[in-house]
């Protein structure tokens, strides 16, 4: 390659895939470049023809369509094309036409099969689509973090130790020293037929046993856990972390099909995660008053930029951090009470929005809710819960979970009912759909129980799976509202920028990402009737119905996964460089990659919202 | 034929092709008859089958008679394509001394020209670049008139062709580059023909450097846009050409 062409060649190296290709064969790529300019509405390439070139846009930009004529793509500068014809057999696959006068080098087929044999990041780039390079760079993420690769099974390092459920309390202590183990499972029925029933750990004997005196002869039965949290061996160790951080449990029973493998510990995944957002967990449940807890919440934070740093995913991240909220509620609820007494009628707080979806991040207020009895006579009952529900609500604020601007709190008293009244609403809302309702159902419909009677939350959560699936009308009016929100992807796959507070070009990777993404989640699985409150988890669900095509969620499941794990990413940067965190991103702070795949992503959110566009809106009386 | 024997005007009214056999003829350095040997298109060939090749001189200043070519940058081409792989630029030292003011503008020092070879040494390389190709240029009184000169220094003889200049086809595109005194008035601006204004207004890329390699380049997108917008594949080259 001439010196002087270093321009050309700079260019390249701007734009994946070239950004990390070996010097030498950047050069040798520079140099085999044929320049052609072309004006739009040239055909490029046609279908049936013979491809000689790869494709890079140095300037205007170029449609890419299925064979069908359907449009596949946009393709602009820094972007290839091509590609794939050169790998089929030399027919083209996609057709391409130039929408805008543009100026494109031609990579002549030998050079992009040398550049194929010798560089392997450019052969994955471009052996596979748009949505599949996507999910390529989050495994590789992935794989770099051990909790993410390593199963459950991993972490049993001893046999089981248990014993039947009809042992004495002092029997089940003795067996516990002896074998010097903090957790015994218990089983019903002998040999073969024995099925794992309950567990007692060291805390529950010290919780229940020792501290209520329980005479030493207690069956062991009347103080065990039961209905069981449980991980398969086969799990990953993240999701044993989810289910503890989720549960606040500290052992976990783990089956293989219904044959007990083992018990893991929190100290087992203690060793693999140094984040330690589990030991601040454990933390928050030893502080006595709000001043402690205000202490800890500092660490937040810290815990937030180390999971980030060990490449945690964006599930996980969401979850721990929903966990901390919850645990932060938790305590302050039971330090309520504590103050307050006992409450005169049981009540179910719930937590609505992202720390019920398990997908919080730091940049949050409190949006929560209580359930009461229906036994709640507001004139006897109703001040101590306000006092409460003040107590949970000024709690979280001095920990750093500023006020609802929505007045989305308990401490409203349209949102602490019993509940009946719930019920009437969810119903009301459902039944006679109008821009308030909808709003509501958007926040409340994302609901989990946290402390208290949670079977309340739970039967808020069957009625809503059981009324939407059935009301067309509701459905279509949500879906309405989530098209609202557009990814920030613009004509020429170039980002829609906004200006905010801070006079920066930026585009917002909440509202314009992952809150559209969510909303069309949330759509589909009330209509497909899942319980389900976790995006991710919903996609499951809805996988199980025949309502989107396998790939189709994958690829929501990427693009959530990766805008996700952008933002996360923007917000730790923040943090570590002492600012305060937001979700604006200015697109000259991402990395060529993250530019790249973020298109993708957005791509995706915005061919999702043209199918819900088309599923409710031309086809708003079929039924699922 | 020597420098003091000036061609003809016979010879030079004759169409390209026939004169460049009669130059031919006439020529007494090798590498100036085999670049009239290699021939010359006529002037009804459409655009798109000719070979043209880009060109561009850094100069030590603008009159031929005066100043030095500098550094030399070219590149074969045609309406189709313009490979990169046949790009060459090769940095001469002047006869003349290098002007303080346009060592700047260049980017190339002192140092560059003390190791730099006499043009003399590279003929053969930059010939053989140039036979049977159309050069393309911006701005036509440099190129042409600085490569005669420089031959008939070198090897007493100078050297005619056709050239197309991409500037003189952006003159003709607008007439009317001066705005008048109300557009002036109204803060508009005169319309500039030079390289890079002239690519900004067929979308084409800016180029943070400058060398007279980038410049050939430039030169010859821009000659593919004005083709597409203008004219057409099939233009005969003799509408084009000065």
């Amino acid at each position: 390659m001439q010196a002087e062409l270093i321009d050309i060649r700079n260019h390249l190296a701007r734009h994946s895939p070239f950004d990390k290709m070996p010097e030498e064969l950047i050069s040798q790529l520079t140099a085999s470049i044929e320049i052609s300019y072309v004006r739009a509405g040239t055909q490029i390439l046609e279908s049936g023809q013979t491809s000689s070139y790869m494709f890079y846009v140095r300037s205007g930009a170029v449609e890419i369509f299925r064979r069908s004529g359907e449009l596949y793509n946009r393709i602009g500068e820094g972007e290839i094309f091509g590609q794939f014809g050169l790998l089929m057999h030399r027919q083209v696959r996609f057709p391409a036409r130039a929408l805008e006068d543009s100026l494109l080098y031609r990579v002549p087929a030998e050079i992009f099969h040398h550049l194929f044999e010798n560089d392997e990041n450019f052969a994955d780039f471009v052996e596979i689509e748009d949505r599949s390079r996507l999910r390529s760079a989050l495994s590789r993420r992935e794989k770099s973090n051990e909790l993410m690769t390593s199963r459950v099974s991993r972490l049993i390092s001893r046999k089981t130790v248990s014993a039947p459920t009809t042992v004495r309390l002092q029997e089940a202590a003795r067996i516990m020293t002896d074998k010097g183990v903090s957790a015994l499972l218990l089983m019903d029925g002998e040999g073969d037929n024995a099925r794992l029933t309950g567990i007692i750990t060291d805390r529950d004997l010290r919780t229940r046993a020792v501290t209520e005196a329980l005479p030493s002869e207690t069956p062991i039965s009347e103080i065990m856990s039961d209905g069981l949290i449980t991980i398969r061996a086969s799990s990953y160790i993240f999701e044993a972390m989810l289910t503890m951080l989720h549960n606040n449990v500290h052992h976990l029973p783990v089956l293989d099909g219904h044959e007990v493998r083992g018990v893991i510990a929190l100290a087992d995944i203690v060793k693999y995660e140094s984040q330690s957002s589990l030991y601040l967990v454990s933390n928050i449940y030893h502080q006595q008053h709000v001043r402690g807890l205000k202490k800890i919440s500092r660490d937040v934070r810290d815990s937030f930029v180390r999971m980030v740093n060990e490449h945690a995913n964006s599930h996980m991240i969401g979850s721990a951090m929903a966990g901390i909220g919850r645990s932060f509620t938790q305590r302050l609820l039971e330090l309520g009470e504590e103050k307050l007494g006992p409450p005169p009628v049981p009540y179910c707080f719930m937590a609505l929005g992202s720390m019920a979806r398990d997908e919080q991040l730091v940049v949050t207020d409190q949006d929560n809710a209580m359930i009461l009895d229906d036994r709640f006579v507001p004139e006897e009952h109703d001040a101590y819960f306000l006092a409460l529900a003040k107590f949970v609500s000024d709690g979280l604020a001095e920990c750093g979970y500023t006020y609802c601007t929505g007045d989305i709190m308990a401490t409203n008293p349209k949102w602490r009912q019993p509940l009946k009244v719930w019920r009437s609403y969810f119903l009301d809302w459902i039944g006679n759909p109008r821009a308030e309702g909808l709003l509501n159902s958007n926040i409340f419909f994302d609901l989990d129980g946290i402390y208290g009677r949670t079977e309340f939350a739970e039967e808020l959560k069957s009625l809503v799976a059981d009324q939407a699936s059935n009301s067309q009308l509701f459905l279509t009016l949500m879906a309405r509202n989530a098209l609202n929100r557009t990814p920030p992807l613009g004509f020429f796959r170039t980002f829609v920028l906004e200006e905010d507070g801070k006079h920066q070009k930026t585009f917002n990777l909440k509202r314009r990402g992952t809150a559209p993404l969510s909303d069309l989640i949330r759509i589909h699985a009330l209509a497909c009737g899942s319980e389900a409150q976790n995006s991710f988890e919903r996609l499951k669900s809805i996988g199980k119905t025949k309502l989107l095509l396998e790939d189709d969620l994958d690829n929501l499941r990427d693009a959530l996964e990766f805008i996700s794990i952008v933002r996360i990413r923007h917000q730790a940067l923040s943090i570590e460089a002492g600012e305060e965190p937001d979700n604006n991103v200015r697109p000259e702070d991402l990395s060529p990659f993250e530019r790249s795949h973020l298109k993708d992503a957005f791509q995706v959110v915005s061919n999702a919202q043209k199918f819900l566009r088309f599923r409710y809106n031309t086809q708003a009386t079929r039924h699922v | 034929m020597s420098e003091n024997v000036p061609v003809p005007d016979a010879i030079k009214r004759l169409p390209w092709p026939e004169q460049y056999q009669t130059l031919a003829s006439m020529a007494e350095a090798p590498v100036l008859k085999a670049f009239y040997e290699a021939g010359c298109v006529s002037a009804q060939t459409p655009i798109c089958d000719v070979p043209m090749v880009a060109l561009d001189f850094e100069t030590t200043g603008l009159d031929s008679e005066e100043h030095s070519i500098v550094s030399i940058g070219l590149i074969p081409f045609t309406l189709d394509a313009i490979a990169l792989g046949g790009a060459k630029h090769w940095v001469v030292r002047p006869r003349l001394p290098l002007h303080q003011t346009s060592v700047t503008f260049h980017g190339i020092t002192h140092a560059d020209i003390d190791q730099a070879p006499d043009l003399s040494d590279i003929l053969e390389e930059v010939f053989a670049s140039l036979n049977g190709r159309i050069p393309v240029v911006h701005f036509r009184s440099i190129e042409r008139p600085f490569l005669n000169v420089a031959l008939q220094w070198r090897l007493d003889e100078g050297i005619r062709f056709p050239v197309i200049d991409t500037m003189a086809i952006e003159a003709h595109l607008h007439p009317d580059r001066q705005p008048t005194f109300l557009q002036r008035v109204k803060g508009e601006k005169p319309i500039s023909i030079r390289l890079a204004g002239s690519r900004t207004r067929y979308g084409l890329p800016h180029y943070a450097a400058h060398n007279a390699l980038i410049d050939a380049i430039a030169t010859a997108e821009l000659f593919q846009a004005q083709i597409h917008h203008h004219f057409s594949p099939q233009t005969p080259i003799g509408d084009l050409w000065l």
